[in-house]
């Protein structure tokens, strides 16, 4: 293992964080603040209440799985985008690290600075919202797996895009929709029976429904089902990288 | 001496169709500088990419250290110190940083002493917390060198180094290189420049067309080709080559008014005696005389135009 390669991709990557650290903070917390006015505000004041929760908590886990799926892509994708764009790529292709370790490094990385914001974005809800969380130890859990599974999928995404568009492209064609159609803003019950099984093809649904049990207790499907997504998304995205550095795919000439 | 890197019918094509490396097998042999020269597209660069797992062969094998670059990478690149031809570096982040995150890269526990004499003999200890973004073009080459050297290898590829530098980095340059070898790096670097070459290299390999046209020590190599040509300025012109000249290696110049003999200079005669006695015989009047030494520019200039179509 050359954890040496690890830990110097992680660094250099937070470094970057740390350089940009106002916007990697300020722009998530004012829109988690802007979320909790409008759906909260304008919109609670309609929904009181969702089985037994009060609206403004309610959207509290699916504002939280909102900010940390795209900054997870978002990060992950221009971490490893950035380089093949500047060309320092030439580096990691011709060290001694394999792809579980040039990967670890960008994705740690990546998944860190998400999970510091999704962590902030929840001190700010207490702010606006009375709010217990009834499984801590699960939540940070769900939280950790979220954060680490779509950094994996943003790596691909940075991997598979060939230019500033197409990197900007999934998170926000397919991966805001996912979350807004996932759940995040109103419980699954709430939807007419048709979109209710239809709903149950988006992978977010699973993400919501279990971290926002580790909250109140309620889901929208059974745990087990959670964690199956969030585990069989995870492998499916490291066997994805697995084959993307064998075969060269995009990033060996 | 033993061969540190051995390349055997190393085939390349890209996507695109292109073949930019035909069955290229190369020894480089422990310690030595060779020198690969070779004109624009000849696939200098694709060469190196292989070696060092940038570019995938299409087919051949390769071996660094004994180690095969594909099944046993880790311990192969570990040898490996690449400074590409183009610039590419982080903007961003400082001269140190940038360095350190290299050595580190390659599986080094950071080594900050290294890292500054590194530094210092690159002239780059001033900048180290200078951002690369606000560097000249010679100090970011310079940095390129620096992230190579970080960790240590006993294998350096240099591509290009000198292309587009100034006076005093080149310089530098040379010093750098000279300094390597006596710790017993070996040191590959392509070039345009035949003077580099000419300096610097123990051997010299010419490529062109994807081909390895030849690999040489520089002083055979010089000596192989190293012809002198004589030219001889006539009083009369002439029409033709006189027949009683045809057994030497004779030229009718421009106009008819010179004749232009070449002639080996590391042979054991090189004729010249014999022949001025001859023309002489043969009534022909000489106003001058002048010999021109065929620098490795000619030679590598005449390699290169014999390959051609
Ligand atoms: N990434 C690439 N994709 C397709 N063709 C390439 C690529 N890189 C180089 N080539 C082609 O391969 C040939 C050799 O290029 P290169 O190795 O860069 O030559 P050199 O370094 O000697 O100038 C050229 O014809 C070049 O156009
Ligand atoms: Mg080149």
């Amino acid at each position: 293992m050359n954890l040496h390669a690890v830990a110097a991709i992680y660094r250099f990557e937070m470094a970057r964080t740390f350089r940009t650290i106002w916007q990697s903070i300020v722009s998530p917390v004012i829109s988690t603040a802007l979320y909790f006015v409008v759906f909260g505000a304008a919109i609670g004041s309609r929904i009181d209440q969702v089985e037994g929760v009060s609206y403004g908590a309610f959207i509290v886990p699916g504002l939280i799985m909102l900010s940390v799926l795209v900054q997870s892509v978002n990060n992950a994708a221009f971490g490893i985008y950035f380089p093949k764009f500047i060309g320092t790529i030439y580096e990691l292709l011709s060290a001694p690290a394999s792809f579980l370790e040039i990967t670890a490094g960008y994705v740690l990385a990546a998944a860190t600075k998400s999970l510091a914001i999704g962590l902030i974005i929840l001190a700010t809800a207490f702010l606006f919202v009375d709010l217990t969380i009834l499984h801590p130890v699960w939540m940070l859990g769900f939280l950790v797996l979220t954060c680490l599974s779509f950094s994996l999928f943003g790596f691909i995404i940075g991997i598979w895009a060939q230019n500033f568009e197409q990197l900007q492209l999934v998170p926000l064609l397919v991966v805001t929709p996912l979350v807004f159609l996932g759940g995040a803003f109103y419980s699954i019950s709430m939807l007419p029976p048709v979109w209710q099984t239809i709903t149950l093809f988006n992978p977010v649904v699973y993400l919501v429904s279990g971290f926002r049990w580790s909250f109140f207790g309620m889901a929208d499907v059974a745990l087990g089902w959670s964690l199956a997504a969030i585990l069989g998304f995870t492998l499916a995205c490291v066997a994805l990288i697995g084959w993307i550095f064998r075969s060269g795919w995009r990033i060996r000439t | 001496m033993s061969d540190i890197v051995v390349v055997r019918d190393l085939e390349k094509t890209y996507e695109g169709g292109v073949t930019a490396l035909r069955r290229v097998s190369l020894d480089i042999r422990q310690g030595e500088i060779l020198a690969l020269l070779g004109p624009n597209g000849a696939g200098k660069t694709t060469l190196i990419s292989c070696i060092c797992g940038i570019s995938q062969p299409t087919s051949g094998t390769i071996t660094v250290g004994g180690h095969d670059t594909i099944a046993d990478y880790r311990a192969a690149r570990a040898l490996i110190g690449l400074v590409p031809q183009e610039i590419n570096l982080e903007p961003f982040e400082t001269v140190m940083n940038t360095v350190r995150f290299s050595r580190g890269l390659f599986g080094k526990g950071s080594d900050d002493g290294l890292i500054e004499r590194v530094l210092r003999q690159l002239s780059l200890w001033d900048k180290r917390d200078a951002k690369v973004m606000a560097l000249s073009g010679g100090m970011k080459r310079r940095v390129l060198i620096a992230k190579a050297l970080s960790h240590e290898p006993r294998v350096l590829f240099l591509d290009e180094p000198t292309a587009g530098v100034d006076v005093e980095l080149r310089r530098d340059m040379w010093d750098t290189v000279a300094r390597l070898k006596g710790e017993g790096v070996t040191i590959i670097l392509t070039t345009h420049y035949i003077e580099e070459a000419e300096a610097m290299a123990d051997r010299i390999g010419v490529i062109a067309k994807g081909d390895i046209q030849l690999v040489e020590d520089k002083e055979t190599l010089m000596r192989r080709l190293g012809q002198k040509q004589m030219t001889i300025e006539l009083h009369d012109t002439l029409s033709e080559v006189p027949a009683g000249l045809e057994r030497y290696d004779l030229a009718l110049g421009e106009d008819g008014h010179s004749l232009i003999y070449s002639y080996d200079t590391q042979g054991a005669r090189t004729g010249i005696t014999k022949l001025l006695s001859d023309l002489a015989a043969e009534g022909i009047v000489l106003r001058d005389i002048q010999t021109r030494q065929s620098s490795l520019e000619d030679i590598f200039v005449g390699l290169v135009r014999e390959d051609a179509p």
